[in-house]
């Protein structure tokens, strides 16, 4: 496949030209909403504002240039610790939500795919909670998780969930478990409908046990399409902000993110360090992405190629 | 680092694109900053909270039908206070002439003079003898005004007067007498709570945590700004707090607990007593159901530790943003906002405490709102939180030592120790 991508693109010069033409609103489109922030954020990482005051109790403008300051002091102190339990928080949620999403995920598409009557109501029930605006879904969740709520209530205990502790990070991974398992579902179920039928019956006549054909036929070929979920899943667990926030509370050690972190700076009107912790959170992002990319070999462009290919 | 630095620096921290449009409409820099002169009449517009009762729009139309050329256009900020904040803030970086009047919390004041985002008001011309006096300090910078009070606030202790009466306690004016007055209410309540505040981890914490420190006769920063937190006073106070949850005084869940959440256990008759503002007045005595406790409860002034304790001052004041045009229509209309008239309207529709001492005298409005008495009492008392530019900071370091301390992490001895020495870094 690759090779026939590759002759297409090296035909002759005048299409490259065209393809430049066609494609050059695309690059100014980027530069302008990925590109330029993306520099400015990092161009502002290196400076500080002025917070001091003169003798009349006026804060004394401007911003300086602090070089590597903004980064030093993220990573000295009390900020380290902050910034380390961020970092592993961000990280356990990442991890366990995206597994559990995954194999979530994977047994609703079953159910969506081979649901026999229904059909349109199982799908649609199934893709409620990812309809759901986070924030909202985190109000909701944190009804639920009141002292005296719903939660509470069915396990006959009084957990208060929402105070610092593993019961504040199990509130939060099931949030989101919830809420985003039906993504991955979703992404598997178009996965699913590519597989033709005659493999299974193939299989079927070879006599192969339904879980043999999943762990042989369905697993491998629906591969593509849930590394690709996973991928989408990971980065966005990364990023994770609004439901913390909302569930849990701004500043508990249990649930804070490094989102968080650079929202609770730029709220303080500190840009500087708060650009430097978005950035570090970039580089974080950046990095898990190029390494899932390259080791487990998520082909975003090459799976839709795939797909077209097939049809 | 001009207008444009200052926009783009706000863009890039938050990472979005839509605000560069914003750019474009911090146009004048005139750098006009100063108090001096408040000239120019025409149109304004009045940057506020959620418009609840739809009172603010009705004093707006008020005033628009006589005052046809100086007409004033309320904008709604978002409903949370720290989200009206940074919007405030945002539009004063880019020099923007968007907000006219700003509707800032108490807490804010140092914040917006010392930036100078907010102008200095002639003291003379608005008759602030007339108001409350801790409330007119609230709107102060260094001794100079820099807004003026509209809306106070001041905590209150409500109290189930049925069960009180049953077990033949008086309300009580110390904190040991409510912890008295809870044992002699237990054995026909068993179940019931004692007390309870707002103590989850926002800023409810710092006002509740300032008023323990306050009624032991302590302070988190005294007169001259200056943090004395780590005193024995301030101690006891926390410590009365602490030992409170230790024994179930307040009830473990409190912990959770903002000022609804509080609310609706004290509707649901769980609570004894509970320190709350004066807006659960009228919710509580609903009879229409959603109150268990309608003409069960009453007020008393909140509790100190030998003697009668003393509130956390809370509340709205309405200044005029450097950046606004036609400032001397701005002056007038807060004239008339904080006028009697205004005031007085907007307490029978918000329920919300005015700033003039002589509402809080009228048999009139007594007769409607009989907490009144209680609630002058409790504002002429209560002391205001730490006027501080880097309030935002205080704050958090105030919720956090506190948190630590109720929640047992920290003993309250370290957790002020350590509340002292940041904030001797940010009071500089």
């Amino acid at each position: 496949m690759t090779v026939v991508a590759r002759r297409a693109r090296g035909a002759t010069s005048g299409a490259g030209r065209l393809a430049v033409a066609l494609l050059s609103p695309t690059f100014v489109v980027l530069a302008l909403v990925v590109g330029y922030p993306l520099v400015a954020a990092l161009r502002e990482s290196v400076f500080r504002e002025g917070t001091d005051l003169d003798e009349s109790g006026f804060v004394v403008e401007g911003a300086r240039f602090v070089g590597v300051d903004n980064y030093a002091s993220v990573f000295a102190g009390e900020s380290a610790v902050r910034f380390w339990n961020a970092f592993s928080n961000t990280t356990v949620f990442t991890v366990i939500t995206v597994s559990l999403e995954v194999v979530i995920g994977v047994g609703m598409a079953l159910v969506m795919h081979h649901a026999l009557c229904w059909r349109g109501v199982v799908r649609a029930s199934i893709l409620v909670p990812w309809a759901v605006p986070t924030a909202v879904s985190a109000l909701l969740w944190r009804w639920i998780f009141q002292a005296d709520g719903v939660a509470n209530s069915i396990i006959g205990q009084q957990v208060l969930w929402t105070t610092e502790g593993w019961q504040a990070k199990f509130a939060i991974i099931l949030a989101d478990v919830w809420k985003t398992a039906p993504f991955v579902g979703l992404l598997v179920l178009a996965g699913l409908q590519i597989i033709p039928n005659d493999v299974y019956e193939a299989a079927r006549v070879d006599g192969a046990s339904p879980w043999r054909q999943f762990w042989r036929i369905t697993l491998p070929l629906v591969k593509p399409a849930l590394l690709v979920a996973v991928l989408f899943r990971v980065l966005d667990a990364l990023r994770m902000f609004d439901l913390p926030y909302v569930l849990i509370g701004p500043r508990k050690a249990s649930a804070e993110t490094l989102s968080m972190l650079a929202f609770e700076e730029a709220a303080s009107l500190r840009f500087g360090p708060a650009a430097a912790y978005a950035t570090l959170l970039f580089v974080y992002v950046a990095v898990t992405a190029l390494v899932f990319v390259r080791l487990l070999g998520a082909d975003v462009i090459g799976a839709a190629r795939e797909r077209a290919a097939k049809r | 680092m001009g207008v444009r630095t200052t926009a783009l620096r706000a863009t890039a921290a938050l990472g979005v694109a839509v605000l560069l449009a914003s750019c474009g409409s911090g146009g004048n820099d005139t750098g006009e900053q100063t108090g001096g002169a408040l000239e120019g009449r025409g149109e304004i517009t009045f940057a506020t909270g959620k418009d609840t009762s739809n009172n603010m729009q009705k004093l707006v139309d008020e005033w628009n039908a006589s005052h046809p050329n100086e007409q004033v256009r309320i904008i709604e900020l978002p409903e949370s206070a720290d989200a009206q904040r940074q919007q405030m803030v945002q539009n004063a970086q880019v020099k923007s002439d968007a907000y006219t009047i700003l509707n800032l919390d108490v807490v804010w004041t140092a914040e917006f003079a010392a930036n100078r985002w907010v102008v200095e008001l002639p003291t003379d011309q608005l008759g602030l003898d007339k108001f409350l006096e801790p409330a007119v300090k609230t709107a102060q910078y260094r001794d100079k005004l820099y807004a003026v009070p509209v809306y106070s606030d001041g905590g209150l202790l409500y109290y189930r007067k049925d069960l009180l009466d049953a077990a033949g306690v008086k309300p009580p004016k110390t904190w040991a007498e409510l912890i008295a007055a809870c044992q002699a209410v237990k054995p026909a309540q068993p179940a019931i709570g004692c007390y309870a505040g707002q103590f989850e981890k926002y800023e409810g914490l710092t006002v509740n945590f300032d008023e323990a420190v306050h009624s032991a006769g302590g302070d988190v920063v005294d007169a001259s700004g200056k943090p004395v937190v780590d005193s024995p006073e301030a101690k006891a106070g926390l410590d009365a707090l602490v030992t409170a949850f230790q024994q179930g005084v307040i009830p473990q869940k409190a912990i959770t607990y903002k000022e609804e959440e509080g609310r609706r256990a004290f509707q649901a008759g769980e609570l004894v007593f509970h320190r709350q503002w004066p807006y659960q007045w009228n919710l509580a005595g609903k009879t229409d159901g959603s109150s268990q406790v309608a003409g069960k409860f009453d007020v008393a002034p909140l509790p100190g530790i030998d003697g009668p304790g003393s509130s956390t001052l809370g509340g709205h004041n309405f200044a005029i943003s450097a950046f606004g045009k036609n400032k001397a229509t701005a002056v007038d209309f807060i004239k008339f906002f904080s006028g009697e008239a205004a005031q007085r309207s907007n307490l029978l529709a918000t329920s919300q405490a005015p700033t003039l001492a002589s509402l809080y005298d009228d048999a009139e409005l007594i007769k409607q709102f009989p907490y009144l008495p209680m609630l002058k009492a409790s504002i002429l008392s209560a002391k205001p939180r730490p006027q501080a530019v880097k309030y935002g900071d205080v704050t958090q370091a105030i919720q956090e030592a506190a948190y630590a301390a109720l929640t047992g992490e920290k003993t309250s001895e370290v957790a002020l120790k350590e509340l002292q020495a940041k904030l001797q870094e940010l009071v500089k």
